[in-house]
């Protein structure tokens, strides 16, 4: 039987830039811990001689021609944001 | 032909009527929106319409073009241009696309008309659209219960004939599944068959788009339009493209059909192991020859799957950070601050859930042990499928273990509702194509028939011949006529 898998919620989430409330917390680090026993079942095998498969079809980087395209204008580019101004994104401030 | 009969027709019957001018693209047009306004109230599919942008459409639309006025729903996770594109999420909630993904631009060089997006689980995470951060889509057979997910509003749709088809996007079996739980044709091409320029990412190395329809023929239609390579698109395959439609009447002798040993497990709602043990029966009397074969590393497919979709969404979805578009939280304190709550207030519970897991599996100290090792079993899997299509043509078994639940009995317990997808995502991992058609129904308690899906599984590129198996059988049986009873008894939730 697997042993039950400890999981640091609150420090994951700090990882993936994500806040939780304490009962989110609380909540994902019983259910996660759950689905981590149901995935310790991948120790049954063997995979010491495996490769990894990182795609399902063996297919890498296929090429076009590296010709000039039309792309957004800055209108069309700033459509979508939260916030802009003088034709740029408006970002919170990350120097003091 | 009355209006009011158009919308039930396959899009092969209605290009029929366009083609010889007996019917033109407004009236269509007309025809399914009357039809939306009657059913939307009790199924909810759709998440936007816009009619004033589609009759314009209509009005250039060009008949003789192979979807030439065919109005397609497009699944809320797909960009077309000028229209919202919120994969039910709401950090999406305000944002619409600046341009048509590939799938679309092909349908429209088609002539299709894209009119509306259908609703989903949030980023195509979850199996019952119950994760939609929109509201809940039911099951047009009974609508007390689930449509399927995530394309769930896709399905819904077309088997409410409020869509004469729909694209969905399938990672782990959402095209199949709801179309087995709504009673409709659902595909999932190969991994690198379909372009995914223009697809908002859930897990790269599984997601495809795929056609959900009320026939086989239908869905060959639509994948004669979406196929083929993308020069936008790295991961699309540049093999040629055969016409899907042109060899379905070829009959199953000769055909090599595998049951998997391991699909018939327990766990299996009783009336549907009837209904495929009957399928198979049925293809052994049209000619093909029934195989018993082994996928031993099947009961390992869903822990691999849902740690590499996990890790792969946790990345891919660390793009909605409130900067360049989607939700940004208010005031925040600093740029952590800023990342941590519009996340939080963008996001809902599943995905975060899912952002956790994946994080967690490819942190430090974590990696080798959940993804890397999923990766490897991956590889396991993907040697089973190629053992199996050395003896056989295709593989069969049930889409989903059971018919339809019933809305929240799922939803609290995550592990449950990964089960859900028992038979399909192994196909995902293998970026093999599947394809699920109606087989049978069960019968609920109270008398409800709620639809059966059969699947079929065929190798890398090999489309044609699993749309060809299930033509023979479709033709053959009756299933697909039936239609839900959404007029009659059906307009009260239980």
């Amino acid at each position: 039987m697997a042993e039950p898998v400890q999981i640091d919620v609150a420090h994951v989430a700090r990882l993936a830039r994500l806040n939780l409330t304490e009962e989110e917390t609380r909540l994902f680090q019983a259910q996660l811990g759950r689905v981590l026993e149901y995935a310790e079942k991948l120790r049954e095998l063997d995979t010491s001689q495996v490769e990894a498969a990182a795609h399902a079809v063996p297919i890498f980087n296929i090429f076009r021609e590296d010709e000039p395209q039309a792309g957004f204008t800055v209108e069309e580019a700033l459509s979508n944001a939260p916030r802009q101004a003088n034709g740029l994104f408006v970002v919170t401030k990350v120097v003091k | 032909m009355r209006a009011a009969d158009l919308p039930a027709l396959s899009i092969a019957e209605l290009r029929t009527l366009l083609h010889q001018r007996e019917v033109s693209p407004r009236e269509v047009l007309e025809a399914l929106r009357s039809r939306i306004a009657e059913v939307e109230p009790a199924i909810e599919a759709y998440l936007s319409l816009d009619f004033d942008d589609a009759f314009k459409q209509a009005e250039r639309a060009d008949v003789n073009l192979p979807l030439g006025g065919v109005p397609i729903a497009i699944k809320d996770m797909i960009s077309v241009a000028g229209q919202p594109c919120t994969c039910a999420s709401k950090i999406l909630q305000n944002y619409r696309a600046l341009y048509d993904a590939t799938v679309v631009r092909k349908l429209r060089a088609a002539g299709a008309i894209p009119f509306g997006k259908t609703n989903m689980d949030e980023f195509a995470i979850g199996a019952s659209t119950e994760n939609s951060g929109v509201k809940l889509t039911r099951n047009p057979w009974d609508i007390s219960r689930v449509p399927g997910g995530s394309s769930g509003g896709s399905a819904a749709a077309v088997a409410a004939d409020a869509a004469f088809g729909a694209l969905g996007t399938d990672t782990g079996g959402s095209v199949r599944q709801p179309a087995a739980l709504s009673g409709v044709v659902g595909l999932k091409p190969s991994y690198g068959r379909v372009s995914r320029f223009g697809l908002v990412a859930f897990a790269s190395s599984l997601d495809q788009a795929g056609p959900l329809t009320k026939t086989v023929r239908d869905s060959a239609l639509m994948m004669n339009a979406i196929a083929g390579p993308d020069a936008q698109d790295s991961t699309c395959l540049n093999d040629a493209v055969p016409d899907y439609a042109a060899g379905l009447e070829r009959d199953l002798r000769g055909i090599r059909l595998g049951l998997p040993k391991e699909y018939m497990i327990e766990g299996i709602d009783s009336q549907v192991r009837a209904a495929v043990e009957k399928a198979v029966a049925h293809f052994a009397s049209l000619g093909a020859e029934i195989i018993d074969v082994s996928l031993p590393h099947t009961e390992y497919a869903i822990a691999s799957y849902y740690l590499i979709a996990s890790a792969e969404a946790s990345a891919n979805l660390a793009r909605f950070d409130g900067v360049r578009y989607g939700h940004r939280a208010e005031n925040p304190l600093n740029l952590f601050d800023h990342y941590s709550r519009t996340r939080e207030e963008g996001f809902g519970s599943e995905v975060k859930r899912r952002i956790i897991l994946g994080t967690y599996v490819l942190s430090s100290g974590y990696y080798e042990a959940y993804y890397a090792r999923a990766q490897k079993v991956r590889t396991l899997i993907r040697q089973d499928f190629a053992e199996a299509f050395g003896r056989v043509d295709a593989l069969i078994s049930p889409t989903s273990p059971v018919p339809a639940f019933p809305l929240g009995e799922r939803s609290s317990d995550p592990l449950q509702m990964y089960l859900a997808d028992v038979f399909t995502n192994a196909a995902n991992l293998a970026g093999i194509c599947g394809i699920s058609l109606p087989c049978g129904f069960a019968q609920t308690e109270n008398g409800r028939d709620l639809p059966i899906g059969l699947q079929l599984l065929g190798k890398a590129l090999d489309e044609a011949r699993i749309l060809q198996i299930a033509h023979a059988y479709e033709q053959s049986t009756d299933w697909h006529t039936r239609r839900p009873p959404l007029d009659k008894d059906n307009d009260q939730p239980a």
